[in-house]
């Protein structure tokens, strides 16, 4: 056996298992989760379900009419919405792209500083920075400082390849927000792929280098399939903070121009806070939950690793 | 001592090159993706010191003459309250959710309960309501428990939102705890909360650093919650922020120096912590 | 091990206490919440803009005027701030004791009883206020019934502004009363791809933003919203008329990138040389003073007009008292300081005459302290506010009131999809006939609820 087919065999941790937990067993290992479970419970619960409530009465805040309940009518309106749809439309490119290209970038990136480069501890702390720059600020300064189409930093970069005061915000809004999204996550999944990297033992990978593999097969069949855990977790985690992306959409196109970059929050804030229709945009928020759910679901079966599901065993 | 006579002297200066080379790329490649990711935080700084006519200006101005004018504006407006707001909520709802996520963590990991897997989705799960259909309700609860325009109530909110990510993190931390360490505790008739502190807490340190940074990142960069629930008692530095920006006039420069100020904090930390970051995420290699 | 496990121990220590000392002073500072707990602190809900830093600079000449009062800001970029607002007095949160409204707001208020009526509670009993002093437009659109709900903080309609050198050069005179097809003209002249904009025009989204300028040029154009029985004229010949020719002015001879561009960053362009002439709001003015350069070389005509005598908007910032505020006695007093004569002498005492916020009382365009600082847009302010009829400004009868909003509370929402559609007329990503007809869509269920 060749080391890369050695160590491509997932290696198991040993798990403390004793025989099979008696009742008073069970509700001590309940107890720590208690706390938290409980916290939850009451936090998230209470609001969710008193959005239900609201998603089945009639209730707007410009009139001094009081809350009538009125049944389903809310999410029989949710259908014929052709806006919610187009904002679904709008989530689902903003978050896919912005997912997709980021993970791709942080592999990239993440491969690059865990070569021996001079300074890389430099260049990796210069890499976080806009993960922690904070996202409302950021956005406007994109905005204003850098996409502004007569004093924007992003044209004058660009004017010698022959790009001339092209207003971002107005021909290509979607994109602008998509390459800040990009701009701002992928910092975050670079530490998280790193992180796999460097866990990775070095002996390994060098032996198979002098077994005479090349670099390419060492990537494929050893270096990504220790790394899948890993970008399948930065995966999921972004999609979720992306799919609710709201503090860009704000500062930078409130949507705009058109329809074009109103995403599910955004279009969610809009029937909350223009429309002020209480109702109508819990009916939304909950039939959101439902569909998110269902994607959810199939994406965690097929990511099972990320759960680490085999491996906690009792 | 056969093999250095064997090595012909061409090939092994081609190696070299083609070794050096390499490192020259790689060298390249990161200190492009470094300065390019990095570009926009060093204009804003830049544009901090800049008197607002150098700030709109084209071509862009690299070379001005540097004013503290902007962040003395900044700090006129009372920026007090709302540093300690943030700073109050930050920290404070951090700590609650390292409070509440270790033992939950524990519970799903190293003594799981029989429907860990449901928790887990649980938690998950609460991440899924988008919080903007349910601000209204959320305001309206809070108003009736009289926590409106108060900053426990974002303490309460950043924990709940904070929970998830750090029952998670927290949960695949300690599956990396050696079994034979726990069997060891465990043999010495340790207590769960000794072998919670005393046991499992010194070895996933890191991760715990990775967590609570995480935390903060997340709850000092919070708007939405903070922009709904707060008026001039609990405001925080978003908000702060966004009512700097006045609808009239230039104002990049302040905008810049304002967004400076407020992001600080988080890169001082951040940038201390990578290490820890890194590290904490990586706890699988643990062997 | 040991070493590090007893180091990692002690990080632990110092961010414990580190947060417990937070705890400690932000419990103070987060403990109290809930709004004016403590009978003498005003809570006033305000927009970030110039006039508001001034009074924030000037407040405390009030709290010293008035021994125990505190006044609170939360200041908040303007659509947040009204939503906050609107979430608030509709729900019972009592927040806020004084807010800063505006003449769209107050009359639909006023009607739902959850404003004071100033009139009667404060201003009868309180002989200093002299609320007949008030520009007669702008307190008439803050009224209800005869009575005041709302007080002005400052007010403005919309003119014309034009660099005096550029159109020398170019050998164009304005006249003072311009019509749009000869603004048009000139604007096709002054225009200098890349350096300089024939006239620089919003194109913002935004009920507040594009909808300002545009619907005075439909109102003008003979355009309207809604006919007399509520059907929408969105998509009326005389309504797509308009809206055409504002969408290809700015695209031929407007700034670049104009459907990002609201008044912010128009006052930005046209003080850095950007514009050669400038449709706006008449407060541009005092900000333009204070770049001279640029102010003195800047003239002003009154709103372009087509079919109708006058066409500049009607606007202002009032500030109002909720009826379930727990504090208003003390609401009212900062109310009255803000909006009185002295508070405007105070201003221009302390600030310079030029920044007196405007278009609110007659007696500020008849002092002469005022007029001599203000000389250049005094006058063609006053009577660009005193032109205007709130319920006259539209060329075909119509069931509303207003110049460039309509005052049914859910023009909020439809005003901001129709600014959306317009915008992105205005970008180019759609025709204007496809922005019309996707407006006059959103407009009809609106138009079905107010019959």
């Amino acid at each position: 056996m060749t080391v890369v087919e050695q160590v491509t065999r997932r290696a198991r941790t040993r798990r403390v298992t004793p025989t099979a937990p008696s009742a008073r067993q069970r509700w001590t290992r309940r107890l720590p989760l208690l706390p938290a479970l409980i916290y939850m419970i009451v936090i998230t619960q209470i609001p969710f379900i008193v959005t239900l409530w609201y998603s089945l009465e009639n209730w707007n805040l410009t009139s001094n009419a009081k809350a009538r309940f009125t049944g389903l009518s809310n999410y029989a309106s949710v259908f014929t919405d052709a806006n919610y749809r187009n904002s679904l439309v709008v989530s689902v490119i903003m978050t896919a792209v912005a997912v997709i290209v980021s993970m791709v970038l942080a592999v990239a990136l993440a491969l690059l500083l865990n070569q021996k480069v001079l300074g890389r501890g430099l260049a990796r702390t210069l890499l976080i920075t806009p993960f922690l720059i904070m996202p409302v600020a950021s956005a406007l300064l994109w905005k204003t400082t850098m996409l502004d189409p007569t004093y924007g930093l992003v044209n004058w970069l660009l004017s010698p390849f022959g790009v001339h005061h092209v207003a971002w915000l107005s021909s290509h809004p979607l994109g602008s927000i998509i390459v800040v999204l990009i701009w701002r996550w992928t910092p975050f999944m670079t530490l998280i792929v790193l992180a796999g990297l460097q866990g990775q033992p070095l002996d390994v990978l060098e032996a198979a280098r002098v077994d005479g593999a090349g670099a390419l097969v060492i990537f494929r069949r050893m270096i990504f399939p220790h790394l899948r855990p890993y970008i399948e977790l930065g995966t999921l985690l972004g999609s979720i903070y992306i799919v609710n992306t709201f503090d860009e959409v704000y500062s930078m196109t409130q949507g705009g121009p058109g329809t074009s970059t109103t995403n599910m929050p955004y279009y969610l804030y809009e029937q909350a806070f223009q429309a002020y229709n209480i109702g109508g945009a819990a009916a939304l928020g909950v039939i959101t939950v439902i569909i998110v759910m269902i994607i959810a679901t199939f994406a965690l079966r097929l990511i099972a690793s990320v759960f680490r599901f085999e491996e906690a065993v009792g | 001592m056969t093999a250095a006579v064997s090595r012909p002297r061409p090939r092994g200066a081609s190696r070299k090159a083609r070794k050096w080379s390499a490192s020259l790329a790689w060298f390249v490649l990161v200190w492009v993706a470094a300065i390019a990711f990095f570009l926009p935080v060093l204009w804003m700084v830049l544009t901090a010191f800049k008197p607002e006519t150098a700030a709109y200006s084209y071509p862009p101005k690299w070379t001005f003459s540097p004013t503290l004018s902007e962040f003395r504006s900044v700090f006129s407006r009372g920026i007090g309250p709302f540093l300690e707001n943030s700073l109050f909520a930050t920290l404070v709802s951090t700590l609650l959710v390292l409070l509440l996520a270790l033992p939950a963590a524990y519970a799903l990991s190293i003594r799981p309960v029989t429907k860990w897997r449901d928790s887990l989705f649980f938690f998950i799960s609460t991440k899924m309501l988008p919080i903007v259909a349910a601000i209204v309700p959320i305001y309206i609860v809070a108003r009736d428990v009289h926590l409106l325009d108060n900053v426990y109530a974002l303490v309460l909110l950043y924990a709940a939102m904070n929970l998830p990510i750090a029952v998670w993190m927290l949960r695949s931390f300690m599956l990396e705890v050696p079994g034979e360490v726990l069997e060891a505790a465990r043999i010495d008739g340790a207590s769960l909360f000794r072998e919670i502190t005393r046991v499992i807490m010194p070895i996933i340190m890191p991760g715990i650093a990775a967590s609570a940074l995480i935390c903060i990142i997340f709850a000092w960069n919070e708007f939405f919650f903070a922009v709904n629930l707060t008026s001039t008692v609990a405001a925080t530095m978003p908000v702060f922020l966004v009512g700097f920006i006045t609808s009239e006039g230039l104002f990049w420069a302040q905008l810049s120096a304002a967004a400076t100020v407020a992001s600080v904090p988080i890169i001082i930390i951040g940038w201390i912590a990578q290490k820890q970051l890194v590290r904490g995420l990586s706890m699988g290699a643990l062997k | 091990m040991a070493m590090r496990a007893s180091r990692r121990w002690r990080a632990a220590s110092v961010l414990a206490l580190a947060a417990l000392g937070a705890a400690a002073c932000g419990g103070g500072a987060g403990g109290g919440g809930g709004g004016s707990s403590s009978s003498k602190t005003v809570t006033v809900a305000v927009v970030a803009n110039p006039d508001i830093t001034q009074m924030e600079q000037l407040i405390s000449n009030f709290e010293k005027a008035n021994p125990g009062i505190k006044v609170k800001f939360d200041t908040l970029p303007e659509n947040q701030e009204r939503s906050e607002i609107q979430k608030d007095i509709s729900t019972n949160g009592g927040l806020y004791d004084v807010v800063m409204i505006s003449n769209y707001e107050t009359p639909i208020w006023a009607k739902n009883g959850w404003l004071d009526n100033l009139s009667s509670k404060f201003i009868s009993s309180d002989s200093s206020y002299d609320a007949s002093d008030l520009l007669p437009p702008i307190a008439s659109s803050l009224s209800s019934g005869g009575s005041l709900y709302s007080v002005p903080f400052y007010g403005e309609s919309s003119m014309l502004y034009y660099r005096t050198s550029m159109l020398k050069a170019a050998g164009i005179t304005m006249p003072e009363h311009p019509t749009w097809a000869q603004v048009a003209a000139a604007a096709a002249k002054l225009n200098k791809p890349g350096k300089v904009a024939g006239i620089c025009l919003r194109g913002e989204n935004g009920w507040g933003e594009n909808l300002a300028t545009l619907d005075t040029v439909i109102n003008t154009y003979g355009g309207s919203w809604f006919n007399t029985s509520w059907q929408p004229q969105l998509t009326s010949p005389a309504t797509e008329a308009a809206v055409n020719f504002y969408v290809n002015l700015v695209r031929k001879d407007g700034e670049p990138g104009a459907s990002n561009d609201g008044f912010t960053e128009l006052l930005t362009l046209y003080e850095q040389n950007k514009c050669a002439m400038w449709y706006d709001s008449t407060v541009a003015a005092g900000s333009i003073s204070a770049v001279p350069s640029v102010f003195s070389d800047t003239s002003y005509a009154f709103a372009p007009t087509d079919k109708t005598p006058s066409s500049g908007w009607l606007y202002t910032w009032s500030l109002g008292i909720p009826k379930d505020s727990s504090n208003q006695a003390n609401a009212w007093k900062f109310v009255s300081w803000a909006t009185s004569k002295p508070y405007l002498s105070l201003v221009g005492q302390k600030l310079g005459w030029a920044q007196v916020p405007p278009g609110s009382r007659t007696s500020t365009y008849q002092n002469p302290n005022y007029a001599k600082a203000a000389s250049a847009f005094a006058s063609i302010t006053e009577q660009s506010i005193n032109s205007v009829n709130q319920a006259k400004a539209t060329v075909p009868k119509v069931p509303y009131v207003g110049i460039q909003f309509v005052d049914i509370p859910q023009f909020e929402n439809l005003g901001t999809e129709v600014s959306n559609q317009i915008a992105g007329a205005i970008a180019g990503s759609e025709s204007v006939s496809q922005a019309l007809s996707a407006s006059q869509q959103d407009a009809v269920p609106v138009g079905q609820q107010q019959k």
